[in-house]
């Protein structure tokens, strides 16, 4: 197992590399000169020569890169062009409010969409069945931000019980977390479902059933068991999709978050924090489905041994 | 791999365009078609429907709740929000269904040549794929939106861009299942170029799965647009988006929530019914086990 874990940390190291360039190449890529974009408006020559110096414009392209990687592996991220503040507060104001929402909208969806999955399955074919997917289905394809702005009028305009936006306390979280949980929510049930439809059919199920095993610890007892690996495969896949509905869910809430910030800087041309929240939110991703390939790992001795 | 995909003559053009029209014949197929039909017909003809223009500002009539003259209210502007919506559909609809036509047609291109030429390019390929796939699609588009700009082309490409592995990644799957089956086989040993059999033989034949899927990430997309929309990042003041729409109308919402109520329920209502159309489509192609990805 730990050998496992190594190897996929080691893995990750070259697509750490291939995510940095790309977020490296924005600076250059988009149109105009590096240095201009690094700058505030009606900056003078001094502070040119410091950004040239800093980042080491006149030299080759790898060689730029190089330098830029070395700082950041060193957590100078720069300082951002709007407010002159070295960018590595600010994402580190923003990060644990993301990773606690990150972390508990990743529990919600799990917990919710196994649950709904499983109650689905038993009554399949019902109208019980029927109305959870329906229900699934909606939650799905509505888009998360508008969902949260409907809660917000619900909830926190009309009834008054949760707070409109901000982060102070757990009440400022139930919001937020229902708003991504709902998406993610949907896909987990959808495949709970199908999984645990396609496990009943196994041979060792009717094995089970000619004992004489009550159905009901049939199905939660092994059929489940069996089922949970493709949720757990699903889930270490898409880790990242309940990332980035965080990132949306943050602006409707207004958390001071990594979403909150990136959205702001993109439409402040803050490059140097657009450049530092894509890195973070590309490195959550990352670390996000390597958790889930470790559990799965953990789960499952085939997964060990495909890669060992 | 093994596959049951039917023979070439069976599932030539023919057959998928009838099967476009019989996946009306069910009722959520029908309802679901006639909606999206009626999306693209009111986007297409929205100046001969309204009186209204999108952006003729009257201001004294602003937030003006829905009555009888402006069924869906105005806006801060006192804009007419059932024209902006009209005019916000083709916005929508193009950005989205232009981008993933590119992304479709760049995905198949890469996919069919990974799957049927395999080697380092196909390794290459893969490697590319595999890493904008485990990013989500709003990162990636996020990410191209910060090297373009914002704007309509911005949000095309950002769109193109982060659905490029689902396509490319689906059509190799469907190239690798199929290109060692007898008839291409025959056809190689007949003497035909690689060419041939890849635009005669099997991309025709690898077609329906990934069309299909294209639509139901046309829906994606559309919720993609809007959210790009709704950051201020997409289609720029004046033209209307359904997303931008949403934006403008989230400071407001509490005086005036029909603002952000109506465009985020034609973004809900009408990805639903490409999600539907698109579950009956799959049906009547029988394409149910062909549409897993590789």
């Amino acid at each position: 197992m730990l050998g496992y874990t190594i190897k996929r940390l080691l893995l990750l190291i070259p697509v750490f590399l291939a995510v940095s360039v790309v977020i490296f190449s924005i600076i250059h890529l988009i149109p105009g000169d590096p240095v201009d974009n690094l700058l505030r408006v009606g900056s003078g020559p001094e502070q040119r020569a410091i950004i040239e110096a800093r980042y080491g414009l006149d030299r080759p392209l790898p060689v730029q890169y190089a330098i830029w990687l070395g700082k950041v592996l060193t957590g100078d991220l720069g300082t951002a062009i709007v407010g002159q503040r070295p960018v590595i507060d600010l994402v580190g104001q923003a990060l644990p409010y993301s990773l606690a929402l990150g972390a508990s909208a990743l529990l919600f969806s799990t917990v919710v969409g196994i649950t709904v999955g499983v109650i689905a399955a038993l009554k399949q074919g019902t109208w019980v069945d029927q109305t959870l997917m329906g229900g699934v289905l909606l939650g799905s394809t509505v888009p998360g931000f508008w969902l949260g702005l409907l809660l917000i009028l619900l909830f926190a305009v009309q009834l008054g019980w949760f707070p409109v936006s901000g982060a102070r306390g757990w009440t400022s979280l139930v919001l937020p977390v229902l708003t991504i949980g709902l998406g993610g929510m949907a896909l987990v049930a959808r495949i709970t479902r199908v999984s645990m439809i396609e496990a009943a059919q196994r041979d060792f199920v009717m094995l089970l059933h000619a004992k004489g095993m009550h159905p009901m610890r049939i199905q939660l007892r092994h059929v489940l068991r069996h089922a949970l690996i493709p949720v757990v495969t699903i889930l270490a896949l898409r880790i990242g999709w309940v990332l980035g509905g965080a990132v949306t869910v943050e602006v409707v809430f207004a958390r001071p978050g990594l979403g909150t910030l990136l959205i702001k800087a993109l439409n402040q041309h803050d490059y140097p924090v657009v450049q530092a929240c894509l890195l973070m939110l590309a490195m959550a991703v990352m670390l996000g489905t390597l958790l889930g390939d470790i559990v799965q790992a953990a789960m499952d001795p085939r997964v060990r041994a495909a890669i060992a | 791999m093994t596959s049951t995909v039917a023979p070439p003559s069976i599932r030539h053009s023919r057959l998928g365009q009838i099967a476009v029209i019989r996946a009306l014949f069910t009722v959520k197929g029908a309802i679901a078609g006639g909606w999206i039909l009626a999306l693209v017909l009111v986007a297409v003809f929205a100046p001969y429907l309204t009186s209204y223009g999108y952006d003729i500002q009257n201001l004294p009539n602003a937030f003006s709740p829905p009555d009888a003259t402006h069924w869906l209210g105005t806006d801060e502007f006192g804009r007419d929000v059932l024209t902006r919506m009209m005019y916000g559909a083709r916005t929508s609809l193009t950005v989205s269904s232009v981008a993933i036509g590119i992304s479709v047609f760049i995905g198949m291109v890469l996919g069919a040549a990974a799957g049927y030429f395999g080697g380092r390019f196909d390794r290459a390929v893969t490697v590319v794929v595999d890493l904008t796939w485990s990013f989500p699609e709003i990162l990636v588009a996020l990410i191209l939106v910060a090297i373009i700009g914002p704007g309509v082309t911005g949000t095309m490409a950002a769109i193109a861009v982060a659905y490029l592995a689902q396509f490319t990644r689906l059509t190799r799957a469907q190239i690798m299942a199929i290109k060692n089956e007898t008839y291409v086989e025959a056809a190689r040993s007949l003497g035909a170029s690689h060419t041939h059999i890849l635009f005669r033989h099997l991309i025709p034949n690898a077609l329906a799965p990934v069309l299909v899927s294209a639509m139901l990430a046309t829906g994606d997309a559309i919720i993609l647009e809007a959210t790009l929309g709704f950051f201020g990042l997409g289609a720029q003041p004046p033209t209307p988006s359904w997303g931008g729409m949403m934006s403008s109308g989230t400071a407001l919402m509490f005086r005036a929530p029909w603002i952000i109520i109506i465009p985020g329920l034609a973004v809900a209502i009408t990805v639903i019914a490409i999600n539907l159309y698109g579950d009956a489509l799959i049906r009547a192609l029988d394409l149910r086990n062909r549409m897993r990805e590789g």
